[in-house]
C-alpha cells in the first residue's frame, strides 16, 4: 500500500521539531541561519536541509494569521525526477517513497547532470555544490525506517500537534476531505490530490494555498494535473517510429534522386587542403 | 611520400592557443574542486552557460552538418557539394565541443560512462545522450573517409566505403531526433517556462530551427573561410540556399503563430513584459526580417545581403535558445544568474579550440573545394599535383 502524509497547516505551530529530527536521523550537517523580518529563518530546501518550515503572515481584512508550512519532497505518484533521469537514479518505491538510488541503494549511476532539478515542479532536488563529486539530495520519506519496521518518518514522530499524519495515502485523502467537509474554515482543496498527477504528501489549509507559497496557478492558468512523465512520454513515444519512418524516407529519397542525378562525382579530386604556403594573406 | 603537416602560427592563433591553454587549466581546476567554487550555478539555476550556450547552441549551430548532408547526399543537389565537407567538419567539431562541455558540467564526471550501461529510457535526456554519442561516432566515421584521403590506409578505406550510405542516412536521422529532443527537454518545465516558449511543439521548433540554421551557418562559415584564405566566396551556392532557409523560416513563423493562438497565449506576446519584448525581438528581428531580406532579389543576390540575413538567422537561433534557457525561466526562478569568470574562460577556450581545429583541418585535409585548378597549375609550375594534399 502506498504511504503518504497528511499535513494540516492549521495545526502547525512552527516549532520546527520536524526539521531537527530530520537532521538528526539523516545525519545532516548544521547550517548557520539568519532571522528575517517575518521571523523566517530556514529559507529554502537545500542539500543539507531536506525539510524546512517557513512562516507566512497572512492579512485577511482585519485579521492577521500566522501560518507555518513544512516543505519537503512531495513524493509524486509519477515523479518528474524519475522520468527525467537518464540513468534511472530515482525510483518510486511501492511504499510511496521517491528515493535516490546512489545514496539509498548504493547504486551509483548518477552523473550529476541535474536534469532532475530542472524537471521537478516543486524545486526539490538539491545539489551538493561544495563537493568535488556531488550527489543530488532530497527527502527520502525515511525509506529506511519505513522498510525496516514500518516506522513513521522521523519528522512525523517529532510533530507534537498532529499537524503531520502518516498512513495509507488513500485513507489520508479520505480523511482530508472529511476534515474539510466537517469544518467550514478549510479551503475546499487538497493540495497534492491532483497536482502534477498527485503526490504522496497532501496538504489542507484554512488560507489559500498560493499565499503559503504553493503554486496553484501558473501564468493565469491552474497548474497541470497531468504528470510531467506523461507529458514527456507523449512526445518521447514517437521516437522509434520517427527513427524507422524518417530513415526509410531518407533511404528511398537517396536512391530515387541518385537515379535521376546519374552523374557520379569524383569527390576525391574535388577538394583540396588550403595551401597556406603560397597564400600568405590569411588571417 | 606524404605532404608535411602544416600549421602556421599567426598572432591571432597565438591568442586562441593561449585561451585554449587557460581553458584547460580552468577545466582541471573545476574537475578537482567541483562546481560550487568554480561556477555561479545554484539549486535555482542548475543549468547555466555551459549547458545553455555551449551545449544547446553548439549543437544547434552544428545543424549545418545534417541539413547539408540531407541536401547533398540524400537529395543529391550536387551544386551544393562545394560546401558539404566544410559543413561536416564544423558540425563534428561542434559536437565534440558539446560533449566536452557536458563532461565539464556534470557533477559526477567519474560516472560519465555509466549511462551507456544503466538506462533510463523514459528520459528525454536518454534519447539526447544516445543520439549525440552515436551521431558523433557517425561523424567521425564519415570524416574518416576524408581522413583516409590524406592518410592513405587502403584496407580501412575499403571497409568504410560501403558503410558510407547507411552512415549518411543515420547521420541525418540521429540529429533530427536529438535536435528535437533538446527541445523536448524543456517540456518538463511546464508552468515555469514562459508560455511564449513552452509548448508541446517545442521539439518541432528546435529541430526545424536547427535545420534552417544549417544553410545560414554554412554561409557564414564559408564567408569567413573565404576571407581568411583569400578565396572567392561560394556566392551562387549561398544564394540558392536562401530559398531553403526562407521557406523554412516562413513555415516556422506560421506554426509559431498557430501554436500561440491554439494555446491561447498569443496575447502574452504584447503584454509589455520583459519576456514579451524578448519574444518580439526574436520573432521580428531574427525571423521576419531575414524572410524579407531573403525575399528581395536585390538583397539576396548581394554578398552583404545574404551574409547579413544569414547572420540574423544564426543569432536568432542562439537568441531563441537563450530565451528558453534563461529569459523564459527567470520569472519563475526568481533569482538571477550570471556566469562566473571561470565559466566564461572555459567557454571562450572551447570556441577558440573550435576555430583552431577548423583551421588546422582545412589546411591539411581536402575540405574546401579546389579553386582555379588550371590557373594554379600554370602559375605554380609544379603542375596539378602541387595543389593536392596527397602525392602517391
Amino acid at each position: 500500500m502506498s504511504k503518504g502524509v497528511l499535513v494540516d497547516v492549521t495545526r502547525c505551530i512552527g516549532c520546527r521539531s520536524c526539521m531537527v529530527s530530520c537532521k538528526s536521523w539523516n545525519d545532516l550537517p548544521a547550517n548557520k541561519s539568519e532571522f528575517t523580518n517575518n521571523w523566517d529563518s530556514p529559507g529554502k530546501i537545500n542539500a543539507n536541509n531536506w525539510t524546512v518550515v517557513n512562516s507566512n503572515i497572512i492579512e485577511q481584512g482585519e485579521e492577521v494569521k500566522w501560518r507555518f508550512v513544512k516543505k519537503q519532497c512531495m513524493h509524486c505518484l509519477e515523479p518528474a525526477c524519475e522520468s527525467a533521469c537518464f540513468t534511472h537514479s530515482f525510483v518510486k518505491t511501492k511504499e510511496g517513497a521517491v528515493i535516490y538510488k546512489p545514496t539509498e541503494l548504493n547504486q551509483d549511476y548518477c552523473v550529476g547532470c541535474r536534469y532532475c532539478m530542472i524537471a521537478c515542479p516543486f524545486g526539490v532536488p538539491s545539489f551538493q555544490w561544495d563537493k568535488p563529486l556531488p550527489f543530488v539530495q532530497k527527502c527520502r520519506f525515511c525509506y529506511d525506517r519505513m522498510k525496516e519496521g514500518g516506522l513513521e518518518p522521523a519528522c512525523v514522530t517529532a510533530c507534537p500537534t498532529g499537524a503531520l499524519k502518516f498512513g495509507d495515502r488513500d485513507k489520508l485523502l479520505a480523511e482530508a476531505w472529511q476534515r474539510i467537509d466537517s469544518n467550514p474554515k478549510y479551503i475546499k482543496h487538497v493540495y497534492g490530490d491532483k497536482e502534477y498527477g498527485g503526490t504522496s504528501w497532501l496538504y489542507i489549509s484554512d488560507v489559500p494555498f498560493e499565499q503559503l507559497g504553493f503554486r496553484t496557478e501558473a501564468f493565469g492558468k491552474p497548474v497541470s494535473n497531468k504528470s510531467i512523465p506523461s507529458l514527456t512520454w507523449d512526445v518521447l513515444k514517437w521516437t522509434p517510429y520517427i527513427f524507422v519512418g524518417w530513415g526509410a524516407i531518407l533511404t528511398a529519397l537517396h536512391f530515387y534522386t541518385k537515379r535521376r542525378a546519374e552523374v557520379e562525382h569524383d569527390e576525391e579530386n574535388m577538394y583540396e587542403a588550403v595551401n597556406t604556403q603560397e597564400n600568405d594573406k590569411e588571417e | 611520400m606524404q605532404k608535411k603537416w602544416t600549421f602556421k602560427i599567426t598572432p591571432f592563433r597565438k591568442v586562441l592557443l593561449a585561451l585554449v591553454g587557460i581553458a584547460i587549466l580552468v577545466a582541471l581546476y573545476r574537475l578537482v574542486v567541483g562546481l560550487g567554487p568554480t561556477t555561479n550555478l545554484s539549486d535555482d539555476w542548475p543549468w547555466g552557460l555551459w549547458i545553455g550556450f555551449d551545449l544547446l547552441c553548439g549543437i544547434a549551430l552544428a545543424g549545418g552538418g545534417f541539413s547539408t548532408a540531407l541536401i547533398v547526399h540524400v537529395l543529391h543537389k550536387d551544386k551544393y557539394l562545394p560546401i558539404a565537407r566544410a559543413a561536416l567538419l564544423t558540425s563534428l567539431i561542434g559536437y565534440v565541443i558539446a560533449l566536452v562541455s557536458l563532461l565539464m558540467d556534470i557533477g559526477r564526471w567519474n560516472n560519465c560512462w555509466r549511462p551507456f550501461f544503466y538506462w533510463g529510457f523514459h528520459s528525454v535526456l536518454f534519447e539526447v545522450f544516445w543520439c549525440i554519442s552515436l551521431y558523433t561516432t557517425v561523424q567521425v566515421l564519415e570524416f574518416g573517409d576524408i581522413f583516409l584521403e590524406r592518410v592513405k590506409i587502403l584496407p580501412l578505406k575499403k571497409i568504410l566505403k560501403p558503410a558510407l550510405i547507411p552512415l549518411t542516412i543515420l547521420g541525418i536521422v540521429l540529429p533530427s531526433l536529438h535536435q528535437s529532443s533538446l527541445g523536448s527537454l524543456y517540456i518538463v518545465t511546464i508552468d515555469r517556462l514562459y508560455p511564449l516558449w513552452w509548448s508541446m511543439l517545442i521539439p518541432f521548433f528546435f529541430v526545424w530551427s536547427a535545420f534552417f540554421l544549417g544553410p545560414a551557418m554554412v554561409t557564414i562559415e564559408g564567408t569567413l573561410a573565404s576571407r581568411a584564405y583569400n578565396r572567392k566566396p561560394e556566392l551562387p551556392v549561398f544564394q540558392s540556399l536562401t530559398k531553403v532557409t526562407m521557406w523554412m523560416l516562413i513555415v516556422y513563423l506560421i506554426v509559431k503563430i498557430i501554436d500561440l493562438n491554439y494555446r491561447g497565449v498569443a496575447g502574452m506576446a504584447f503584454n509589455g513584459s520583459f519576456e514579451s519584448n524578448m519574444f518580439l525581438i526574436e520573432m521580428i528581428a531574427f525571423v521576419i526580417v531575414p524572410i524579407i531580406m531573403y525575399a528581395i532579389p536585390s538583397i539576396r543576390t548581394q554578398l552583404w545581403g545574404v551574409v547579413t540575413a544569414s547572420a540574423l538567422v544564426v543569432i536568432g537561433v542562439i537568441f531563441n535558445r537563450m530565451n528558453v534557457v534563461f529569459t523564459g525561466m527567470a520569472g519563475s526562478v526568481g533569482t538571477s544568474y550570471f556566469p562566473s569568470i571561470w565559466e566564461w574562460l572555459l567557454t571562450l577556450g572551447m570556441w577558440s579550440a573550435l576555430v583552431l581545429v577548423y583551421l588546422f583541418v582545412v589546411e591539411n585535409f581536402p575540405i574546401l573545394v579546389k579553386e582555379h585548378e588550371e590557373d594554379e597549375a600554370l602559375s605554380t609550375g609544379t603542375g596539378m599535383t602541387a595543389g593536392k594534399s596527397v602525392e602517391a
